[in-house]
């Protein structure tokens, strides 16, 4: 006998609890503290604080351990908090040539000014698992002093000699936009694009990425220059009349460096494509620089194949918060529209069979 | 970080509202036009009734009274988050009775009492175009909508009508509100078209995560999309509900046991228990399930 199905408040209510259970696990285990997370999962923290658009590295902690380690759950808690804080303006742009740099690689060229550094990285590791880590200490690292030697950004060396593109600048009266106070209309300009893409979803990029390099509108890219370091960021405060150093944020900035042609009006020279996250994420840098050269294929009269040079197909599919949400929303009830569909079925084959019969 | 307790009256912020509000007055002004909002992250899913909660917390005052409905149900998980959400953030009166509501947050029904002037209609959007799945790309759908060039739609019905005989369509059915806009009335059943239709009450529509409003402002034509020798009709159903013995309302299927046996009981809940506390009886009705 059907029973107007009641208690959905309960049922959720024993559900959180029952979560909350799972989350924490085996009492007898130490529960995570922040640090921990902060410390020892400092790469699940960047990814969270990246494309949760927010740098808090504590903030980010806790969403992972509130998720589970669930990624893009943590990121959509980062972005539900964010969303709620007050604006209080705009910081000036980074200046990452000055970066204290902690990693800085470049693939074009064999030395350059202020050197090559590889700093904390996976490359050269041999993927094996190691057991002897758990639960031990780390030698500290090694460490000299900084030279007085600056390390100019490549594509400004680059740009010196007027091989590669000026860095684009805004049109005369027009303000960088922003993408989390004002609905995208598209086509975008490259300012939004390059917001849209650095909260993107890293697999996303990753793949789009990918798929230009295997000649789904290939851009021959060259990797000019990936830093990875802290910066200063400065807010001007009108009243001062000056920028005030509000601190330092860590964030991996990657160059990528690109054929073109030229053209009548245009002399030969490499193209640029961007890529700039919170903390260290070189493989979302790298994604994203290629996807962003992708994307400016209109801009340089290129023919448009492949799905990584589609903007409107890119942009409005590579928020994972998005993605997740609708995807995920099809468990909810749809019998409505279900039943609405099975009175149609059942329509059109009764007059199937009613045919059928007829022919007969 | 204690300040992750510390929210505004209906969660979001004074300016974000206001936003909002310009864009729905927007939208009220040119009826069936998707008017662009800067829709913001809320602490449920895109996809699970953003669009719907950001309108319903920018229109709500203190003295409101909410309802909530998924499937014409008020007690649907999503219903009953939603509608604790507001509880909590908003502190409202809610509601399960259609007509002590001033605010009714919908998805996929319109009530079956018929709504009164002052109230108003929320509908939670998934996907805003009517003609996304005609051609995807907003640049040529905006297009399309400016220079009433829905000439596709109309060919899209026609083909439904050629390879099954009827047009087969039966929820999220294109509708023409006043003459103008052709617009999604989001996947609502085809039967409740005809509800939207010179409505006494504000049908507004929040699309989140595809960062648009509109709306239907009361006594607004909306007319069903048809042909002169196919004209639009709605679902019938056999049987009346099983439970209260409702006839001409939309029914939920509910399957009873493995060898096909099955029932029809309304879908809207509220309708179905004042009907049987009125002592109507359907059916499968007993004194019992109208406690």
């Amino acid at each position: 006998m059907y029973v107007a199905v009641k208690g959905g408040e309960a049922a959720i209510a024993n559900a959180h609890r029952l979560l909350a259970d799972r989350r924490r696990g085996d009492r007898t285990v130490p529960a995570l503290r922040l640090d921990q997370i902060v410390e020892q999962l400092g790469l699940a923290v960047d990814r969270a604080m990246g494309e949760g658009s927010l740098y808090d590295r504590e903030l980010a902690a806790l969403a992972l351990i509130q998720a589970r380690g669930d990624l893009i759950e943590a990121i959509f808690l980062v972005r539900a908090y964010r969303t709620t804080l007050p604006r209080f303006g705009y910081s000036e742009p980074i200046d990452t040539g000055a970066m204290r740099i902690e990693r800085r690689i470049s693939a074009t060229f064999k030395d350059l000014p202020g050197g090559q550094m590889l700093g904390p990285t996976f490359d050269y590791t041999h993927r094996l698992l190691d057991p002897s880590i758990v639960g031990a200490d780390a030698d500290a690292p090694m460490q000299r002093e900084a030279g007085d030697e600056e390390a100019p950004r490549v594509t400004d060396l680059l740009g010196r000699e007027g091989l590669i593109e000026a860095d684009g600048a805004l049109a005369e009266g027009e303000d960088v936009g922003d993408l989390t106070r004002e609905p995208l209309d598209f086509p975008l300009n490259r300012d939004l694009r390059l917001q849209a893409l650095a909260r993107g979803d890293e697999g996303f990029l990753l793949a789009l990425g990918y798929s230009t390099q295997r000649g789904y509108g290939r851009t021959h890219p060259f990797v000019g220059e990936i830093r990875i370091g802290e910066v200063d960021v400065e807010f001007d405060i009108p009243e001062l009349g000056f920028a005030v150093n509000l601190g330092r944020i860590r964030v991996t900035e990657c160059q990528m460096v690109n054929q073109f042609k030229g053209s009548a009006k245009i002399p030969p020279q490499f193209t640029r494509g961007y890529g700039l996250v919170f903390g260290q994420a070189e493989r979302k840098a790298m994604a994203m620089s290629l996807v962003d050269r992708a994307l400016r294929a209109k801009e340089f009269g290129e023919d448009i194949v492949a799905p990584a040079q589609d903007e409107e197909f890119v942009i409005s599919h590579s928020d994972n918060v998005q993605a997740t949400g609708f995807v995920e929303h099809l468990k909810l009830p749809h019998y409505v529209d279900f039943q609405a569909e099975l009175d149609l079925i059942r329509r059109m084959r009764a007059e199937f069979e009613g045919k059928r019969e007829a022919a007969e | 970080m204690n300040a992750v307790a510390n929210y505004n009256f209906a969660y979001l912020d004074e300016q974000t509202k206001r936003m909002i509000r310009r864009a729905i007055l927007k939208a009220v002004a040119i009826p069936g036009y998707q008017v662009p909002f800067s829709s913001r992250e809320m602490p449920m899913p895109y996809g699970w009734g953003t669009g719907g909660v950001q309108v319903t917390a920018s229109i709500m005052g203190p003295d409101d009274v909410l309802k909530v409905i998924d499937q014409g149900a008020d007690d649907t998980t999503n219903a009953v988050s939603i509608r604790a959400f507001f509880a909590k953030v908003a502190e409202v009166k809610t509601t399960t009775h259609t007509a002590e509501a001033t605010i009714i947050q919908t998805r996929h029904r319109i009530p079956e009492r018929k709504l009164e002037a002052g109230q108003i209609l929320v509908y939670q959007v998934p996907i805003p175009e009517p003609l996304r799945f005609l051609e995807p790309r907003e640049t040529e759908t905006r297009k399309m909508h400016a220079l009433e060039e829905y000439g596709l739609m109309h060919v899209k019905l026609y083909e439904d009508i050629a390879r099954h005989g009827r047009i087969a369509t039966t929820y999220a059915y294109p509708v023409k509100v006043e003459g103008r806009y052709v617009m999604d009335p989001s996947p609502t059943p085809k039967f409740d078209n005809p509800k939207m239709h010179r409505s006494e009450a504000l049908q507004l529509f929040g699309a989140g995560r595809e960062h648009r409003i509109y709306a239907v402002p009361p006594h607004t034509d909306v007319v069903s999309l048809d042909f002169e020798d196919h004209p639009f009709e709605i679902q019938q159903f056999e049987k009346p509900c099983a439970l209260c013995g409702a006839e001409g309302v939309y029914l939920d299927e509910v399957i009873l046991d493995d060898r096909g046996g099955h029932m029809h009981v309304c879908s809207d809940t509220d309708h179905c228990e004042e009907r049987r506390e009125a002592g109507l009886m359907g059916v499968m009705g007993t004194k019992e399930a109208a406690e």
